[in-house]
């Protein structure tokens, strides 16, 4: 059932599977969702999707599917959008004496009936169908006292068309904006568990081997705690163009280091040159030289910037922005230095990835670097790379 | 089947409530996500409750091993009791000691079983679980004593997605995002503690919270318990709706870090 449904989330890059289809059906089966459209989308969305960030491409697919059914309420609202479109129907004395004859509970269930066998067709004039302007008791804008009136009704439920259309779940998606929390969360799968410190703690299995081994006399053995560790360094752009991102970067940063113990973080102007900032109000600058002397190599290094500037500033000497600063060697060797030395590097770009091509400079660096987008996946698939042994 | 229908004191979405049913009786463990606050721990207390069954919770650290959840042989001890010859420690069976997921697994009656911060834990712990929770028994090697559940238990694993779980692990489950409480809601939660509060300090105690809340610069934003902790403090301080309106008071009970308390102060 709802195959459609199926191929529909595959196609907007939700991997369900299979089984999860068939634990649909047989929650269908056991009427879970009760013949509600509703249901069917909270009972669907949990068997098939499992993260908040696929919720909004669920919701796009299932307005695909769903989107043109019409519940009983979006029925009435099209009724009455189409009978208001029509002009109104003037009858002489006569015929609305013959109209008045109909009772109320007449009309009701005559009306369902109709309802159920009219065709979707616009329709004006007749004395038979719902519609305007008509003798027909039903329908609005006509002449009949005991017609049933149709479109007042205020939708009470939410259905489920109109939660998936309002797509709240927009702020979760995966590709799109980032908060802290979001940026934390990705930014947590770094931390990394290794043994270090004293050794306090019992290595059970360690212990029964060496008793074992010492004939039944008890012979601890003791093994490091395991703690999260992982060294960090951020290099950040400040220039020019990254102040529309600048929310987003220190967003970033605050995120990375409630995290992370071991961080590092410097700022550059556009392009690395042989100096870094600690501080880029202050522009206090450190050599560049010494930074990556002094870092060892086994650091994780995240670069934040956009890439973007003039192929002179990264590719000649003396090319950087700033007037007066004089480099000697291009930013591009620079970066390669960076490349060079660690081993772990990756760089996030908050330009979304269409542009990139067309930026020389951002081609150039994304040929050194692998560049992924200040986004949630970007992070994610980024960051994924950087913990590979 | 029990159906779970909700209780007085916890405000649930009528989504959450059916998922939660559907899972019941599709017999999967239903993972919750949802921002810090949001309830996720308390609705397996709920659900204990409104079904009457036992709850057993089993509380991950960054240590657990999936193991342990079945249960632990305790050879050190066995160990030690020979040294002294004071217990027969032919008979292993003393020395098993069975964990939470052992517990709710041997259990006569049906129970809820709360599997909470699975994420904690590493990688691989989820996927160690697989064939447990799908199957629902488990042997003890040591001894070849099998167990084999007599009643599902119902399975709640909550997550604050510190670490991507695996797919393996997600196929098997129901999945809901518990969204944090729009006003109206967060009004009838903020009722539910404080019924004896008058409507209208409730409504404006929650109004400039989510003014409070809804600022984009905020580190750290403030949650469910940090408003009812809000609203006590409010009481005690004899504060009134109007003064509400002029000030916001105790700022330091719904934020907890200098620097939100100096951006909303400013």
């Amino acid at each position: 059932m709802f195959i459609n449904l199926f191929r529909a989330l595959r196609r907007h890059g939700i991997p369900a599977t299979f089984n999860e289809w068939m634990l649909l059906q047989q929650a269908l089966g056991e009427n879970l969702a009760d013949s509600s459209l509703t249901r069917f989308y909270h009972l669907a969305r949990a068997i098939l999707v499992k993260t908040e960030g696929h919720f909004d491409r669920f919701d796009q697919a299932f307005l695909e599917c769903f989107g043109h059914i019409d519940s009983s309420d979006e029925l009435i609202a099209r009724i009455e959008e189409r009978l208001a479109r029509l002009p109104p129907l003037e009858l002489t004395e006569e015929e609305k004496r013959l109209v008045e004859e109909l009772d109320l509970e007449e009309v009701r269930g005559r009306f369902l009936d109709r309802l159920r066998n009219q065709d979707d067709e616009e329709h004006v004039g007749g004395n038979q169908a719902i519609g305007v302007k008509g003798r027909s008791p039903f329908g609005a804008w006509g002449y009949n006292p005991a017609g049933v009136r149709i479109g007042q009704g205020v939708s009470r439920h939410r259905r489920a068309v109109q939660i998936a259309e309002k797509r709240s779940f927009r702020n979760y998606r995966d590709d799109v904006a980032l908060d802290t929390r979001a940026i934390k969360t990705v930014l947590g799968y770094m931390r990394q568990v290794v043994r270090e410190g004293p050794k306090e703690s019992l290595d059970v299995e360690g212990t029964v081997r060496a008793t074992c081994r010492n004939a039944g006399e008890l012979e601890f053995v003791w093994e490091r705690a395991r703690r999260k560790r992982i060294k960090l360094m951020l290099l950040m752009d400040a220039g020019g163009t990254m102040t529309a991102h600048a929310e987003l970067v220190s967003r970033l940063f605050s995120a990375a280091r409630d995290l992370v113990k071991n961080l590092k973080f410097y700022y550059f102007h556009n392009c690395v040159y042989q100096e870094l900032y600690t501080d880029i109000a202050r522009m206090t600058p450190v050599a560049t030289r010494k930074v990556l002397e002094q870092t060892p190599r086994d650091t994780r290094v995240i670069l934040v910037g956009d890439a973007y500037m003039a192929p002179s500033e990264l590719l000649h000497p003396n090319g950087a922005i700033d007037f007066w600063y004089r480099n000697d060697r291009p930013g591009i060797e620079w970066l390669g230095d960076i490349r060079k030395r660690f081993r772990k590097v990756l760089w996030l770009n908050p330009e979304p990835r269409e542009w990139w091509p067309s930026v020389p400079t951002t081609r150039m660096i994304g040929g050194l670097f692998p560049m992924h987008e200040l986004t949630l996946e970007g992070m994610r698939h980024g960051t994924r790379a950087l913990m590979k042994q | 089947m029990n159906r779970f229908k909700g209780t007085g004191s916890y405000i649930l979405s009528d989504s959450l409530k059916e998922i939660v049913n559907a899972a019941i009786v599709l017999g999967r463990p239903l993972l919750l996500k949802g921002e810090p606050g949001t309830g996720k721990t308390e609705l397996a207390q709920v659900i204990a409750e409104d079904l009457g069954l036992g709850l057993i919770r089993w509380n991950i650290k960054s240590t657990t091993k999936a193991t342990e959840g079945l249960y632990v042989y305790d050879t050190v001890q066995r160990l030690n009791d020979s040294r002294f010859h004071d217990k027969d420690v032919s008979d292993i069976r003393q020395y098993i000691r069975f964990g939470r997921l052992g517990e709710a697994l041997r259990s006569e009656e049906q129970v809820v079983l709360l599997i909470d911060e699975i994420d904690k834990a590493d990688l691989e712990f989820p996927n160690d679980l697989l064939y447990e929770l799908d199957q629902m028994q488990f042997d003890v090697v040591e001894t070849g004593d099998h167990f084999s559940a007599r009643h599902r238990p119902i399975v709640m694993i909550t997550s604050n997605s510190e670490k991507e779980l695996p797919d393996a692990f997600l196929r098997r489950c129901l999945f809901h995002y518990i969204e944090f409480p729009d006003p109206e809601m967060m009004e009838r939660i903020a009722r539910v503690h404080y019924p004896d509060l008058e409507r209208k300090l409730v409504a404006q105690v929650v109004a400039r919270f989510y003014q409070v809340r809804e600022r984009r610069d905020l580190k750290k934003r403030p949650s469910t318990s940090e408003l009812l902790d809000w609203i006590q403090a409010i009481v005690a301080g004899g504060i009134g709706e109007r003064e509400l309106v002029r000030r916001l008071p105790f700022l330091g009970v719904l934020l907890k870090t200098e620097e939100d308390l100096a951006s909303v102060t400013r």
